[in-house]
């Protein structure tokens, strides 16, 4: 009940500044181009292989829906630190943090309220981008099923930097470090797959597994792997959790 | 309603608050006196809830604030120094918002929503924008905030600073009229405030309780004896301090130099401090009278606020409370004859 008094609350926030519409606003741009350039590459493939005469199957889903949802997860990671930053680092500033505090509700309330408020403009921002996805049902047959788990996929992995992010808006009262660190860490959790490229050390491995992108790749593919699902789910906890702490460190270090 | 016993509240580097008790009975209206970075906002966050204390405790309406938070915040109502807001919401809006996380059911907020407003003088700018309402308003919203759940107690952390003198007027008439039904606590560095809205005074400075009376207590503990002027029109200012020393009661008089430029007149200046417990001021006047000189004025001195503040906070000598801080000229301009 709390948590959706304060998710409501963040959501008119995010609505109310200009916050929520500029995201969304990148957010359709960038990823109308990706679209665009994605379906312009495949119609001329597919104009060169039919004068060509040959019979080279293309897939709508491997050859657009794919790159595109790879190109589409690298611009959520740009924009979720814009979502999170403010979220505590705001109300640190403004003072209004010692309303929330002196409140009767829990701090668990406020960190998934605020989270969940983040979750919902970045869901907002997944259904503005299907509607590039739409103009390919209705010019083509692309498997749904795919799409739907990569859909899936790039929720989960917003979720979880979404925690992070929350996260790291707890640290400070400035609104521009906590979106400096935020995508700092966001990227880096990003690359980490890189480390288990050069070696298979069971450090490296680790490392690697730690990596949000890697774990995206199945599902970009289409495939739901519980590990990954499990990988998602404990991340998202951790952040959600470290936030917790983090805003009650914030009572003895005030 | 409210009671704090040893409170510590440490730091990293200094020490906020040290080692304070109080207590606050239920109605009461309680100022909590001190000069800028005394230690007041740090005891405030302690009682609602915000920080927990270093070492000792504190308990409203029975409940611990370390072992029973929820219970705690649900009957206070806070006003920081800086009023909570949020400048993109309706002031309608925010309060719906508040009075939800404060735990009002959603079927009595309109009905708390239009009595607040009522109360607090907000009725007007309910659909504005926070963020374009004027420092009195924000002030006004801030404390419609801190009353709407109808908590027991308030506390409100210098509820008038940044206002106009007309809007600080309104705010403690405002405070006042909540008086009956709420316990209230608010902190202030200015003296006058505290005289005008509290029954008790609460002072701390550098973290430690300093005195903790009422505010006519506080006065009277101070000053056992009686401090009167008297202005007298003769020339011979020897004379009449030896006569005025020997009216009974008087422990000693002092004769003020007149100021230079506005003599001319045979005004002359005297402090008369009395004996402990004597009332002087009939025999003061008695004797002047039949000594054939003028009485131009005979006052006593109250000692105000500010000056036993000053004697208060100056040092923490037990002699600084005695005479040797004098009231001079300047003061008596702001004493009230009694």
């Amino acid at each position: 009940m709390n948590t959706l008094t304060i998710c409501r609350k963040e959501l008119q926030s995010y609505f109310r500044s200009p916050i929520a519409y500029t995201v969304i606003a990148l957010w359709a741009l960038i990823g109308g181009f990706f679209f665009y350039f994605g379906l312009s590459f495949f119609v001329q493939r597919s104009m060169e292989s039919a004068m060509t005469g040959q019979a080279f199957p293309m897939n709508v889903n491997e050859w657009i829906v794919r790159p595109l949802l790879s190109n589409v997860n690298v611009v959520a990671l740009f924009l979720i630190p814009m979502i999170t930053m403010r979220l505590f680092a705001e109300e640190k500033r403004s003072g209004t943090i010692e309303l929330l505090m002196t409140s009767p509700i829990r701090d668990v309330e406020i960190v998934l309220g605020k989270w969940l408020a983040a979750v919902a403009l970045y869901s907002i921002m997944l259904v503005v981008s299907l509607l590039h996805m739409s103009i390919l049902f209705r010019y083509g047959q692309p498997d749904w099923k795919p799409l739907a788990v990569g859909y899936l996929g790039l929720l989960l992995q917003g979720g979880c930097l979404l925690a992070i992010g929350t996260f790291v808006s707890t640290l400070t009262n400035n609104q521009i470090v906590a979106g400096a660190i935020g995508f700092a860490i966001s990227l880096l959790l990003f690359v980490l797959n890189w480390v288990s490229e050069f070696g298979s050390s069971v450090t490296e491995r680790v490392i690697g597994y730690l990596s949000v992108q890697s774990h995206f790749e199945s599902f970009s593919k289409g495939v739901i792997d519980s590990k990954d699902l499990v990988f998602y789910a404990t991340m998202t906890i951790l952040g959600l959790f470290l936030t917790s702490r983090s805003l009650e460190s914030v009572r003895w270090r005030a | 309603m409210i009671k704090v016993e040893g409170l510590t509240k440490r730091y990293a580097r200094n020490i906020a608050v040290d080692n304070i008790s109080f207590e606050v009975e239920k109605g009461q209206i309680v100022g909590f006196l001190g000069p800028n970075g005394a230690g007041k906002t740090t005891t405030m966050r302690v009682l609602t809830c915000f920080m927990p204390p270093t070492s000792g405790t504190a308990s409203v309406a029975g409940y611990d604030v370390q072992e029973n938070p929820m219970e705690v915040k649900r009957r206070i109502g806070y006003l920081p120094e800086t009023p909570p807001l949020y400048p993109d919401m309706e002031v309608v809006e925010y309060l719906d918002f508040v009075g939800r996380i404060k735990g009002l059911s959603p079927a009595d907020l309109p009905r708390r929503i239009s009595e607040v407003s009522e109360k607090c003088e907000i009725a007007d700018v309910q659909t504005k924008l926070i963020g374009k309402l004027s420092k009195g308003y924000r002030q006004r919203v801030g404390l419609a905030q801190a009353i709407l759940h109808n908590p027991d107690v308030l506390i409100l952390d210098e509820p008038t600073s940044g206002l106009d003198p007309h809007q600080i007027i309104e705010t403690r008439n405002l405070i006042k009229g909540l008086a009956g039904e709420h316990t209230i606590i608010l902190s202030t560095h200015i003296l006058s405030e505290v005289e005008q809205i509290c029954q008790k005074v609460i002072i701390i400075a550098k973290g430690k309780l300093v005195a903790t009376d009422s505010v006519e207590n506080l006065t009277s503990r101070l000053r056992g004896s009686e401090t009167v002027a008297v202005e007298v029109i003769a020339s011979d200012a020897a004379a009449v301090q030896a006569r005025l020393e020997q009216v009974a009661g008087v422990s000693r008089v002092m004769h003020k130099e007149t100021p230079r430029g506005t003599s001319g007149d045979d005004r002359l200046y005297f402090t008369v401090e009395s004996l402990e417990g004597r009332h002087i001021r009939p025999g003061l006047a008695r004797t002047v009278i039949e000594a054939g000189w003028n009485l131009n004025e005979l006052h006593g001195m109250a000692l105000s606020l500010e000056e036993i503040f000053l004697e208060l906070t100056a040092s923490s000598k037990p002699e600084a409370a005695k005479p040797e801080a004098k009231p001079d000229a300047g003061k008596t301009q702001e004493s009230e004859s009694k």
